[in-house]
């Protein structure tokens, strides 16, 4: 009977009121999270304001067709350094697609986790990742420019082209193949139950249903990788890149890029340089934001919801 | 009882008394002389099957045989093996790296472990139709298409296309948009779809693993529809945990339980095997009577 009673007594419970220090504390914490991304914000904001005053003047068609001179600087240009940029993401293009996506299927598709070299291989991939991008740039210069490593016999002991690429593409090839990993695994198991239950082999499943369900995140995953390969800067200059290049560059000979440049440009005495740095910011800048709306573009146009 | 043993090392069977049994060069020998076509021709014998689970013996020593041209349908608690059972039947479990398949399972006579049989040849012959819809993220003409063409035909795709949509029951519905998304038909219109696409391949035997536990029942009842229809050309095993399902499609059952082991670990095993009318009538085993008449499970 009064076990009864107390069960009426809890149901008609009235609703308590929230107390006001709840509510404050509540208050205070989104107030302390909104400052800490106003000062992002705000910083970034600046810098693209100092940049874009400096710079905009700067840019012109002659900026950007002419060539680089210390002495001429009201006709100074950057196009053997933009053609040098945009020649590395090509190469790096070239060489991360293939050897990034066939790493990750492996990875995900034939490796078996429960033996130790796989996992170990993981742990690595996860680790180089993170590694500084001026260790790359010393690994580029021992192996890749002076090293026993000589591809197709190109830029042994120069500082080529390629090897720039070459040494990008292993700073950004972890990225790829995490990248690429998280779209293979995003494909559900069920799709190549499916397939495989029709008959097909597992190549013809990685090849027509994992890869084709995979593709818009790696698409994604390598143009972001490309955009932060062309903005590196200390494995270039590392390797080699020339900074004020006066003709366009070749894939087995000197080159230039627009990193380099920025930099070389930064540390002139003259004032006229610091406008000219502004303008190359501003340059690579647009190539960066075009990328990565191109990547954006690609995930919420192609993106398959399962 | 076999020891259980990886499926590349099976012993090979070969019976010479058997006429069935020819020197396998490849699975595709459904066509049984046509002597043998009587009602009662066997599809599979499965003879103390077991499969493992890395250390783990999730079903033991299942034996019983499937009737060609028959529904036979796998029914039992959670957990009594029926699904990892079905997934033996076309080599699915090879799939799970740690899964170890010990007995046999003979199809016509051929062991489907036997050293020199290759699952993706095993799949082609015996095709499968899974518990969620799972079509592929394509056109619903390209749904059915990708079989055929992974298995290297190229010319009357169309033909091929049309016709087992008409056999899955689902032509008149998709006609005027062959070319569209099949993610965008209704979960009983993509499980039909799926069960095309096997059709598609030709198979000599359709196994299907829960295919209504995603449908509304109207739905259910045109899959049910359909496999009576189906039965006339194929061999159909399917597992289900619906009684009513396996009581209004299935020719024989198979009640499957969940058994303690001396050590306590739980195995799934076959408790009875019958004639469908028997099994939900009066079955053999006392466990099978409280199963279907809900006593537990």
């Amino acid at each position: 009977m009064s076990a009864i009673a107390a069960e009426k007594k809890l149901a008609r419970r009235t609703v308590e009121r929230g107390s006001n220090g709840e509510r404050t504390k509540d208050l205070l914490f989104r107030s302390a999270l909104l400052l800490c991304l106003l000062v992002a914000v705000a910083f970034l904001g600046a810098l693209a304001v100092t940049t874009l005053s400096d710079g905009v003047g700067r840019l012109s068609g002659e900026f950007l067709t002419g060539e680089p001179s210390r002495l001429r600087t009201d006709s100074f240009g950057i196009r053997p350094a933009l053609i040098g940029t945009l020649y590395l993401m090509v190469l790096v293009a070239a060489f991360i697609v293939p050897v990034g996506v066939a790493s990750a299927i492996y990875l995900e598709e034939y490796a078996d986790g429960t033996k130790w070299w796989n996992r170990a291989i993981e742990t690595n991939i996860q680790n180089l990742a993170s590694v500084p991008s001026v260790v790359y740039g010393i690994l580029g210069l021992a192996f890749i420019v002076r090293g026993p490593v000589d591809i197709f016999g190109l830029g042994v002991g120069q500082p080529t082209l390629l090897a720039g690429a070459l040494t990008l593409g292993l700073l950004v090839l972890p990225v790829v193949i995490i990248v690429s990993r998280e779209a293979i695994r995003a494909v559900p198991p069920s799709i190549r139950e499916g397939s495989l239950a029709l008959g097909a082999t597992q190549w013809q499943t990685i090849w027509k249903q994992t890869l084709p369900g995979a593709l818009p995140g790696i698409a994604t995953g390598v143009i972001l990788a490309l955009s932060r390969a062309i903005g590196e800067t200390a494995p270039l200059i590392l390797v080699g890149a020339v900074a004020n290049l006066r003709f366009n560059p070749e894939i087995d000979g000197p080159f230039s890029a627009l990193p380099a440049l920025i930099l070389s440009a930064v540390g002139e005495p003259k004032p006229e340089f610091q406008s000219i740095a502004a303008a190359a910011i501003i340059v690579l800048l647009v190539i960066l934001l075009l990328m990565n709306s191109v990547a954006i573009l690609l995930r919420n146009r192609y993106e398959t919801k399962w | 009882m076999s020891t259980p043993h990886d499926p590349s090392q099976t012993t090979p069977v070969a019976d010479p008394t058997d006429p069935r049994t020819p020197a396998p060069a490849s699975v595709r020998l459904a066509a049984a002389p046509a002597a043998a076509a009587a009602p009662k021709e066997m599809a599979y014998r499965l003879k103390d099957v077991e499969v493992h689970y890395g250390d783990v013996k999730a079903v033991q020593g299942v034996t019983f045989d499937l009737a060609q041209n028959e529904i036979t349908a796998f029914i039992g608690p959670s957990g009594c093996g029926k699904s990892t059972l079905i997934r033996c039947l076309n080599r699915m479990n090879d799939l799970v790296p740690s899964a170890r398949v010990g007995g046999q399972v003979l199809y016509h006579g051929q062991d489907l472990y036997g050293d020199d049989i290759d699952a993706v040849q095993v799949r082609k012959v015996i095709g499968m139709v899974f518990q969620k819809p799972n079509p592929f993220p394509k056109s619903i003409y390209d749904n059915i298409a990708f079989g055929p063409r992974v298995l290297g035909r190229k010319k009357g795709m169309d033909e091929i296309v049309e016709t087992a949509l008409r056999r899955a029951s689902l032509w008149d519905e998709v006609k005027d948009r062959l070319k569209t998304n099949a993610f965008g038909m209704s979960g009983g219109q993509q499980q039909r779809l799926c069960i095309a696409r096997a059709l598609a391949v030709e198979p000599d035997v359709i196994l299907m693993d829960e295919p209504c536990s995603a449908l509304d029942p109207i739905s259910t009842a045109a899959i049910e529809d359909l496999m009576l229809e189906l039965k006339e050309r194929y061999t159909i095993a399917i597992v289900t945990h619906n009684m009513q399902q396996a009581a209004r499609v299935s020719d024989r059952t198979a009640f499957f339980t969940v058994a303690k082991s001396d050590d306590g670990k739980r195995i799934g095993e076959l408790v009875e095997f019958n004639p469908t009318e028997k099994v939900f009538s009066n079955p053999d085993d006392e466990r099978t009577e409280q199963y279907v008449t809900g006593k537990f499970g």
